[in-house]
């Protein structure tokens, strides 16, 4: 039997195949640690996947919100902000000219705007046959319902007029409409608001809570009317619906022009876009969902870490083992690629597992919270999966080596 | 051609500041087949004797010709084919994988070589049956008795065909009958022209071996072929 190498098969290494089933009964037979190691891989993973979902929900929710104020937006406030840099006409000027309802009509010649509603807001009290409340009274005109696409429950929108004119009449929210005429019809009834009797002409369609001005809570009446019982010339904002998407730069630079020009030359106006407004929202939000998903990946680390101690406390628990796999002829590779297997199962099935629970955390995110959109975004569950492997396999390497340096001889007295 | 063919071998260990010599001005030349048993006291140098013929350790000095070839200038990696190929190891402790079952044990050394699962399989089967092991197969060790692991064991080793098989106090952790049992198990695999070297403390075991090598202070002290 002596010469029998001639019928045995080149020798080669271990195959792939045997050195993960290996791998495997190493990792189950010890159910312990190994199950320890996958839970802290896990529980990094689900909390990448988790606070992601979250900044990424918020992220979605204020956008959203935004675009729900209007489509392709320019908004014009008055006094100008402090982020367009020094301009020697604030410095003599110290307080900025009022902006008005005359304003907001000469903005209408801007060759990009399609229409323009003037806003201005305060709060005042309405009463219907001695019930009494506290509201918020936005004065404005009949291009501010398309501009903000409300839709009306009943009755009309404010009539179409002169911007100096401001008819007697009101269009309330729907809970208003609730508190002050319960289930009796509204439309064509007297409401007091402040010191005025006002026709109720119309009621907006019930949305709920928005950013913002709550809309179900809201009078809105003509722009003069609301300036009188204010009793003030200056406008809150004036709302410009652009004619596209991409006529809004073009609006933004026309509306600030005509300002100027009425304003004897100064930028006393500060001129915003929705869609730079969206943008901010969004880099910002973005931003912290990506600082909150660096947070996360501590803890990966934590568990890559983890994930070495396991397999160092591994091979010192199994030196005898090493010793022999040596003895009956196994390379150094062998051993090495052997306990790596076993790192990445490890961290592989962790992240697997840790995926699934942080999918679970952002279902029950939306179940408890339906308007808010947990979904965790693409990029940090894929960046979260590889960096929970990466850890894994990169912490496996040093343990798997100091198996394959091993001494055999001093590793099989160790037995 | 003699199998093994040691010349003036030193093997030293640095134990703190003194040098303790294992192995010392050793020849050593050992035929294919032969049986031959390794005796001494403890610290003879018998078992550091074993681990450079089974290239586990390397001499700091002379030269190990197994099969001709001049196996202490191998790579480490080159070593272990080697010893999967040629080289077959029996322990006092087994050396048993614990989670593997005993089929598992016996097809390591495969597994380890790369040797696909089919021709694994046949072996194994053979295996099971040539040591009495057939509805054992899917034990445990610890759900196996001594002198079944040993046979395990003997199995695992001997399942490359190895020209060599190196046994280290094999009946050491068994009883008298079992262990009588494992020798008769080694006999038979010599008597198909294994050569076999045996490490023991047992006279009796000893005097079993067609040679006897007498240890003392890492020296060969006495050699039954010469003094023959």
């Amino acid at each position: 039997m002596g010469g029998c190498s001639t019928t045995a098969p080149l020798l080669a290494d271990m195959r792939l195949p045997d050195i993960l089933r290996f791998a495997r009964d190493a990792a189950t037979g010890y159910p312990m640690r190994t199950s320890l190691s996958v839970l802290a891989m896990s529980i990094g993973v689900a909390a990448v996947v988790i606070l992601t979902a979250l900044g990424d929900g918020a992220r979605r929710y204020v956008v959203g919100q935004f675009s729900s104020l209007g489509t392709n937006l320019v908004i014009v406030l008055p006094g100008r902000s402090g982020t367009g840099g020094f301009n020697p006409a604030n410095a003599i000027t110290s307080t900025p000219r009022d902006l008005t309802i005359d304003d907001a009509a000469a903005l209408l010649r801007a060759a990009g705007v399609r229409r323009v509603a003037p806003l201005a807001v305060g709060t005042s009290e309405i009463s219907v046959a001695g019930r009494l409340r506290e509201v918020m009274v936005a004065g404005t005109t009949a291009s501010y319902f398309p501009i903000r696409s409300f839709e009306l429950g009943q009755g009309s929108p404010l009539p179409e007029e002169d911007w100096g004119r401001g008819s007697s009449v009101a269009v309330i929210g729907n809970k208003i409409r609730e508190e002050m005429f319960g289930s009796g019809p509204a439309i064509g009834q007297l409401v007091r608001v402040g010191d005025r009797r006002l026709r109720v002409i119309g009621v907006l369609k019930p949305v709920g809570q928005g950013l913002g001005m709550n809309t179900d809570e809201l009078v809105l009446v003509p722009v003069s009317l609301a300036q009188a019982m204010f009793n003030s010339n200056t406008l809150f904002r004036i709302l410009i619906e652009s004619k596209s998407r991409e006529a809004i730069p073009e609006s933004r630079e026309q509306v600030m022009e005509i300002l100027k020009q009425r304003h004897r030359g100064e930028e006393d106006v500060t001129v915003i876009t929705q869609d730079a407004v969206l943008a901010t929202f969004d880099k910002l939000l973005g931003a912290l969902t990506l600082a909150v998903a660096g947070i996360a990946a501590i803890s990966l680390a934590v568990a890559g870490i983890l994930v070495m101690n396991v397999m160092l406390v591994a091979v010192t628990q199994r030196t005898g083992e090493i010793g022999l796999l040596k003895a009956l002829g196994a390379t150094a590779n062998t051993i090495r690629l052997a306990f790596l297997a076993e790192a990445a199962m490890l961290s592989s099935v962790g992240a697997l597992l840790g995926y699934l629970l942080g999918e679970a955390g952002a279902f029950a995110l939306r179940q408890a919270f339906p308007v808010f959109p947990a979904y965790p975004p693409d990029w940090a569950v894929i960046a979260g999966l590889c960096t929970a492997l990466g850890t894994g396999l990169l912490f496996g390497v040093m343990p798997a080596r100091r198996a394959a340096q091993m001494d055999p001889v001093q590793a099989l007295m160790k037995h | 051609m003699a199998l093994i063919e040691l010349k003036d071998i030193a093997r030293t260990f640095q134990l703190g500041d003194t040098t303790v010599n294992a192995l010392a001005g050793l020849n050593l030349r050992i035929a294919a087949g032969e049986y031959v048993a390794v005796m001494g006291p403890s610290g003879s140098g018998k078992s550091t004797l074993l681990n450079l013929l089974g290239l586990l350790d390397r001499p700091n000095a002379g030269s190990y010709l197994l099969e001709g070839r001049d196996v202490t200038t191998l790579t480490p990696d080159e070593q272990a084919k080697v010893r999967s190929s040629r080289i077959g190891f029996v322990f006092q402790s087994f050396h048993l994988v614990p989670r593997l079952s005993a089929a598992e044990n016996i097809a390591l050394p495969m597994t380890l070589a790369g040797i696909p699962a089919a021709e694994r399989n046949r072996r194994v089967a053979q295996a099971l049956k040539d040591f009495g092991l057939e509805n054992r197969a899917d034990h445990r060790p610890d759900q196996l008795s001594g002198g079944q692991r040993q046979r395990v064991a003997i199995a695992r080793a001997t399942i490359m065909q190895p020209a060599l098989i190196l046994a280290d106090e094999p009946t050491g952790n068994l009883d008298r009958h079992t262990g009588e049992e494992v020798v008769r198990l080694l006999e038979e695999l010599n008597g198909r022209g294994v050569t076999l070297v045996v490490v023991t403390h047992d006279q009796t075991l000893g005097a079993r071996a067609g040679r006897q090598l007498m240890m003392e202070d890492g020296r060969l002290q006495h050699d039954s072929a010469l003094a023959g």
